[in-house]
């Protein structure tokens, strides 16, 4: 009787500690360095032009170079991110070592990926610049967003009906 | 120095810019590169409806839903105060084809002339606004990913998924903008 109290308590105990630790996940100091650099990544989007339809409309046609350069650059400085954290084991500012999950192969990165293609060409956005037009002012994306969203929601709701 | 930002970012700095946002990322929490999760962080926060693909701890990855509410104040700062005072420039060829296709507006990001709250009701606001929207997220979830997941942190990693998928990206893209839009412009 005694011994099974005791381990309500402590059961009742971890419960709080996971509790704290699920507000806190949601803390605005917790989160302020990824806001921080979500508003720099936001500016970015704006002044290089990337939140633009045009600049997307261009990139289909071969017309212009810009955002092949973009992506293009940000690949290579990628690469050699994660190649100079892997070789001298770099580790987060907390001390934790830096593991970056493989992805795995499904069918869904082609009929997705052809799908989504099909969206860009369409919106003239990838979903990070859905988010810097709304902030830019476009506000009829908020619709887009919206529709994003619901597009997400039924993927969620068809996933084991479609061909993985 | 503010006069210099205020011009349009040259793409090697906005892509070396971009590019540095992984090891960031890595090195603030390990937190890898993406931005189409956030939509599904929100369709489990607000209407995860039973859904086993939405059950699940969203908000050990709240750090995903703040960094794209930073991404659209980034870009109302950026629009508001480092705005560029020249008009837009679009490539000769693009504007050509475009405006034989009905766009008539080459002034701001994108043609107001079909993305404006008035012509959502038509047929071609709808597909761009709406059905464009619904495929973006679809397809990205379908993907497990988009330009920032697959083509820029999958690819620092050299996933091969992810070159596949950025492969189709593309594909779908350019077919589209070449053998679609056409069609879809015009109505």
């Amino acid at each position: 009787m005694t011994n099974n109290n005791i381990t309500k308590e402590v059961s009742d105990e971890f419960k709080s500690v996971a509790e704290i630790n699920s507000t806190k996940e949601f803390s605005l100091v917790k989160n302020l360095k990824f806001l921080l650099v979500g508003i720099f990544f936001g500016i970015i989007f704006v002044k290089a032009e990337i939140i633009s339809w045009f600049r997307i409309q261009e990139m289909f046609r071969f017309d212009s170079f810009h955002m092949y350069g973009v992506i293009g650059t940000a690949v290579v400085v990628g690469v050699i991110s994660v190649f100079i954290i892997k070789r001298f084991k770099i580790k987060t500012i907390s001390g934790d070592d830096i593991k970056i999950e493989p992805k795995t192969f499904n069918k869904g990165q082609i009929y997705g990926g052809l799908i989504f293609g099909f969206g860009w060409a369409l919106t003239g956005a990838c979903p990070g610049p859905l988010f810097a037009q709304i902030g830019s002012g476009l506000t009829v994306v908020i619709v887009t967003f919206l529709s994003a969203v619901f597009g997400t929601w039924m993927y969620g709701y068809l996933k084991d009906k479609l061909p993985h | 120095m503010l006069e210099f930002i205020k011009q349009p970012w040259a793409w090697y700095v906005a892509g070396a810019l971009i590019g540095l946002t992984v090891p960031t990322l890595l090195i603030l929490g390990n937190k890898t590169f993406g931005i189409s999760s956030s939509l599904r962080h929100i369709c489990a926060a607000c209407f995860p409806s039973n859904i086993s693909y939405f059950k699940y701890n969203w908000k050990k990855e709240a750090w995903n839903l703040f960094f794209v509410a930073g991404v659209l104040i980034g870009a109302m700062i950026a629009s508001t105060f480092l705005k560029d005072p020249n008009a837009f420039v679009v490539a000769e060829k693009t504007k050509a084809v475009l405006q034989q296709n009905n766009v008539k507006d080459f002034s701001h990001i994108a043609p107001t002339d079909i993305f404006s709250w008035e012509s959502i009701l038509t047929l071609r606001g709808f597909i761009f606004i709406v059905l464009g929207g619904f495929l973006v997220g679809f397809g990205t979830r379908y993907a497990g990913g988009c330009t920032s997941g697959h083509s820029i942190m999958g690819l620092s990693n050299l996933q091969l998924p992810s070159l596949i998928a950025t492969i189709c990206f593309m594909t779908g893209g350019i077919f589209f903008t070449w053998f679609v839009l056409p069609l879809i412009l015009n109505f």
